[in-house]
C-alpha cells in the first residue's frame, strides 16, 4: 500500500508541472486559436536561466561549504527565469505569430513548429547538449510518513503550483487585464471595437503563459535533478495531451488534466511497465479525442482565455 | 552564350547545400584532401563529442590524438604521418553512419576507429565493412559489434564476459543473493550486458528479483525505483550510461532505496560523479582499467594524459590509447595501406602490450582481457578487484 501512495505522490508532483505547461498552451489557444509549439521550448530555456542564475548567485561555493541556498536568493532565481521566459515568449509572439496572425490557421502552426526547432537547436548550441545537473536551489530534506517518502521539493512544486494557479485565477477573474483577456478570447474582433488594446492583451497573455513556464522548468529541475536542451519536447507534449484533456482553452482543465496525465504515467510506470509511461498519454489523447474531444471541462465557453 | 538562370541557382544553392552538410558533423581535424597516396595516413575516428554520451567520445578522442602524435614523433608508420579526422555523431546512430560514410568518402581514411557506445558502434561498423575498410571500436562490448564483417575488430572484453565479472563480483564478493535489475531498453550496451549479468548470476545461485527498464534521455526513475523498494532485493544493477546512472543514483537516494548500485563501463565518465554526488558513492562497476592500479605502461599514459590535457584519463580513453596504438602497429606490419592486407595484419594482432593489458585479437576479431572492479568513495573510482577470463 504504501508503494501506492509512494507512485501517487511522485505522480502528482510530476502532474503539477505538467499542469504548470499546460497552462501556457491553453491560455494562448484560448486567445488565438493556435498551438504554440514552442512552448515547450520556453519551458527549456525557463530551466537553463534558471541554473545559471543560481550559478551566478554562488551556489556551487555555498554547496561545497555545505551552506544551504537561502531561500531569497532561490526566489530570485526564480523570478530571473520567469521574467526571462516571459520576455522570450513575447518576443517569439512578437516576432514570429504577430506577422501571420491573419493568415490561415496553418500558416501559425507551422510557424510555431519552425520556432520550437529553431529554439531547440540554439539551446544545444548555446547550453550544449550534455546533461546538467540542476543546482539543490531547495535543501532537500526527507521525511517518512508510514513508509511514504515525503520531501519537501515535492512538497514545494505542490505549494508553488497551488500559488501559481490562485494569483492566475486572481489576474484572470479580478483584474482588467484578466477581463480583457476573456473579452478577447470571446471575440477578436468585438474587443477591439471595445476599445480593448488586443496586441497588449496577447502579449500579456504571452508572458503570463511563459512565466508560468519557466517555473514549471524550475520544478522539473529540482525533481528531475539532471536538465537538457531536448527537456521540453516529451514534457511539452505531455502537457499539451493535459491541455487538451482538460479541455483545451479552459484554466481549471489544463490542472485537471496535467494531474491525470502525471498520475496515469505514474502508476503505469510502476504496476504495468516503464515502457509504457510515455506511450499511456497517447493513448489518453486518442481516447478522449474519440469520446469528449472538448475534453474534461471543456463544454461551455465561458472562462476562457 | 546565356547564362541559364536556373541551373546557376540549382548549382549555387547545391554548394551552399553541401557546405552546410560537410560542417555540420563538426569535423576537429581540418580540411580533407590527403589521400591514401599522399604523405600521410588518414584514420578516421567517428565519436560522440557532444550529446548525453560527450564524455565517451571527447576522452577516447583526446587519447586516440595522443597516441597518433607519439607515432608521429617517432617518426611515423611506413615513412609517412598519421593523421586523425574527427566526425561527432552527437550519440546518434543514423549520424553514426553518416559520419563513416564521410570518413570513408570524403576524408579517404585507411581505417576507421570508433565508437563507444555498441548501438552506434554497430551502425557504423555496417558502413565500414560494406565498404570493406578495417574499422577498430575502442570500447564497444556489445557481442554484435565485431559479428558485423571481419572488417570490424575491438580492442576490449565483451559483455558476456563483464557481466560474469559483476555477477561473480556481486555474489562471491559482496554476498548478496537478490539483485534488482534497471536497465536502459533503448541501449544495445544495457540489454545485452543485463541479459549476460542475469545469465551468470542465476548460474552461480543468485536470483534476480525484479527487472525495470527506462529509456536513455530519461529523468524520471522514481516509479521504477518505488517498485524496487518494496522487493528484498540487496542491491541493484544498473547497466546504463553515466548520466541517467547519476540521476538514478540520487532518485534513489531521496527514496530512501539504501542498496549498492552495480554498473559496467558505461559508468566511466567525472559526470557520474557531478550529477550522482554523495549518491552514488558505495557503489562498484567494472571496467577496463583502474588508473590507480596500473602497470608502468600505464602509469606513464595516465601521467602523459594529465601532462598533456589537465584531466585524468578514463578507462574508454585508455582504450582510445590501445586501439590507435593498435592500429598503428598494424599498419606498420601491413607494410602498405592496402585494406585486405591492413586488415589482415589487424587480424594478426597478437600480445601487443597495450596500456589496459596485453592485446591479441582472436578468431571473432575480440580482445581476450581481464577486467577490473572499482568501488567508488569520496567521489572517486578506486581500485577494488581484478577478474581474469
Amino acid at each position: 500500500m504504501s508503494q501506492f501512495f509512494q507512485q501517487v505522490i511522485n505522480g502528482l508532483s510530476l502532474g503539477s508541472i505538467y499542469a504548470l505547461i499546460a497552462l501556457g498552451y491553453t491560455m494562448v489557444y484560448g486567445i488565438l486559436k493556435l498551438i504554440n509549439f514552442a512552448h515547450s521550448e520556453v519551458f527549456m530555456v525557463g530551466a537553463y536561466t534558471g541554473f545559471y542564475a543560481a550559478g551566478a548567485l554562488g551556489i556551487e561555493g555555498l554547496e561545497q561549504r555545505g551552506a544551504a541556498f537561502p531561500l531569497y536568493l532561490a526566489l530570485v532565481v526564480l523570478l530571473v527565469a520567469m521574467s526571462a521566459s516571459a520576455l522570450l515568449g513575447v518576443l517569439v509572439e512578437r516576432l514570429a505569430y504577430r506577422p501571420v496572425r491573419s493568415a490561415p490557421r496553418l500558416t501559425p502552426l507551422i510557424t510555431a513548429i519552425g520556432v520550437s526547432l529553431l529554439l531547440q537547436n540554439l539551446g544545444m548550441l548555446v547550453f550544449t547538449p550534455n546533461p546538467r545537473r540542476y543546482p539543490p536551489i531547495i535543501k532537500e530534506v526527507r521525511f517518512e510518513l508510514g513508509g511514504v517518502i515525503v520531501t519537501n521539493i515535492k512538497l514545494t512544486i505542490f505549494l508553488v503550483t497551488l500559488a501559481l494557479m490562485a494569483g492566475l485565477w486572481y489576474l484572470v477573474q479580478r483584474t482588467w487585464t484578466g477581463r480583457a483577456m476573456r473579452a478577447v478570447s470571446v471575440n477578436l474582433d468585438a474587443a477591439k471595437l471595445m476599445g480593448i488594446d488586443t496586441n497588449r492583451t496577447i502579449s500579456a497573455t504571452f508572458a503570463i503563459g511563459s512565466a508560468l513556464a519557466a517555473a514549471g522548468g524550475i520544478l522539473f529541475g529540482l525533481d528531475q535533478i539532471t536538465i537538457n536542451p531536448l527537456m521540453g519536447t516529451l514534457t511539452g507534449l505531455k502537457a499539451f495531451v493535459a491541455a487538451v484533456l482538460g479541455g483545451i482553452g479552459n484554466i481549471p482543465g489544463a490542472v485537471v488534466g496535467g494531474l491525470l496525465i502525471g498520475l496515469a504515467e505514474q502508476l503505469v510506470a510502476g504496476y504495468v511497465s516503464p515502457d509504457y509511461r510515455d506511450a499511456i498519454t497517447f493513448v489518453i489523447l486518442i481516447v478522449i479525442l474519440i469520446l469528449r474531444p472538448e475534453g474534461i471541462l471543456g463544454v461551455v465557453r465561458q472562462e476562457k482565455v | 552564350m546565356r547564362i541559364d538562370r536556373r541551373s546557376l541557382f540549382i548549382a549555387l544553392a547545391s554548394s551552399t547545400l553541401f557546405g552546410v552538410v560537410a560542417c555540420k558533423g563538426g569535423s576537429t581535424g581540418g580540411g580533407s584532401g590527403s589521400t591514401g597516396g599522399g604523405s600521410e595516413i588518414v584514420l578516421g575516428h567517428y565519436a560522440s563529442m557532444t550529446g548525453s554520451t560527450a564524455h565517451f567520445g571527447q576522452d577516447t578522442d583526446k587519447a586516440v590524438r595522443m597516441a597518433v602524435d607519439e607515432v608521429n614523433a617517432a617518426g611515423g608508420v611506413i615513412g609517412k604521418k598519421l593523421k586523425v579526422v574527427t566526425l561527432d555523431t552527437r550519440g546518434d546512430s543514423a549520424e553514426a553512419a553518416n559520419a563513416v560514410t564521410r570518413l570513408i568518402d570524403v576524408e579517404k581514411s585507411t581505417a576507421i576507429l570508433g565508437e563507444v557506445a555498441s548501438s552506434l558502434s554497430l551502425a557504423g561498423g555496417r558502413v565500414a565493412q560494406r565498404r570493406k575498410i578495417p574499422m577498430v571500436s575502442p570500447s564497444s562490448t556489445n557481442p554484435k559489434v565485431t559479428e558485423v564483417g571481419d572488417y570490424v575488430f575491438r580492442v576490449c572484453f565483451l559483455d558476456p564476459f563483464q557481466g560474469k565479472v559483476m555477477a561473480k563480483f556481486a555474489k562471491e564478493t559482496l554476498k548478496v543473493d537478490k539483485v534488482a535489475i534497471l536497465k536502459d531498453v533503448k541501449n544495445d550496451y544495457s540489454i545485452g550486458l543485463s541479459d549476460a549479468f542475469k545469465e551468470s548470476f542465476e548460474k552461480l545461485g543468485g536470483k534476480i528479483v525484479v527487472e525495470q527498464s527506462y529509456g536513455q534521455g530519461d529523468t524520471d526513475f522514481s516509479a521504477q525505483l518505488t517498485a524496487i523498494k518494496n522487493t528484498d532485493s540487496q542491491a541493484i544493477f544498473v547497466p546504463g550510461y553515466y548520466a541517467e546512472v547519476g540521476g538514478i543514483a540520487r532518485t534513489a537516494e531521496r527514496l530512501g532505496v539504501k542498496l549498492p548500485l552495480l554498473g559496467g563501463d558505461g559508468w566511466d565518465a567525472p559526470d557520474l560523479f557531478k550529477i550522482g554526488g554523495e549518491a552514488i558513492n558505495g557503489s562498484y562497476f567494472s571496467n577496463h582499467f583502474a588508473p590507480d592500479a596500473a602497470t608502468p605502461k600505464a602509469q606513464k599514459f595516465v601521467a602523459d594524459f594529465k601532462a598533456k590535457y589537465g584531466i585524468e584519463p578514463t578507462g574508454l580513453g585508455a582504450l582510445g590509447y590501445d586501439a590507435a596504438a593498435v592500429l598503428a602497429d598494424a599498419i606498420k606490419r601491413a607494410g602498405k595501406t592496402d585494406t585486405d592486407a591492413l586488415r589482415a595484419a589487424l587480424a594478426d594482432t597478437k600480445n601487443f602490450e597495450g596500456v589496459t593489458g596485453s592485446i591479441t585479437i582472436d578468431p571473432q576479431r575480440n580482445a581476450q582481457k581481464s577486467a577490473v572492479v572499482l568501488k567508488i568513495e569520496g567521489g572517486k573510482a578506486k581500485f577494488a578487484a581484478t577478474v581474469a577470463p
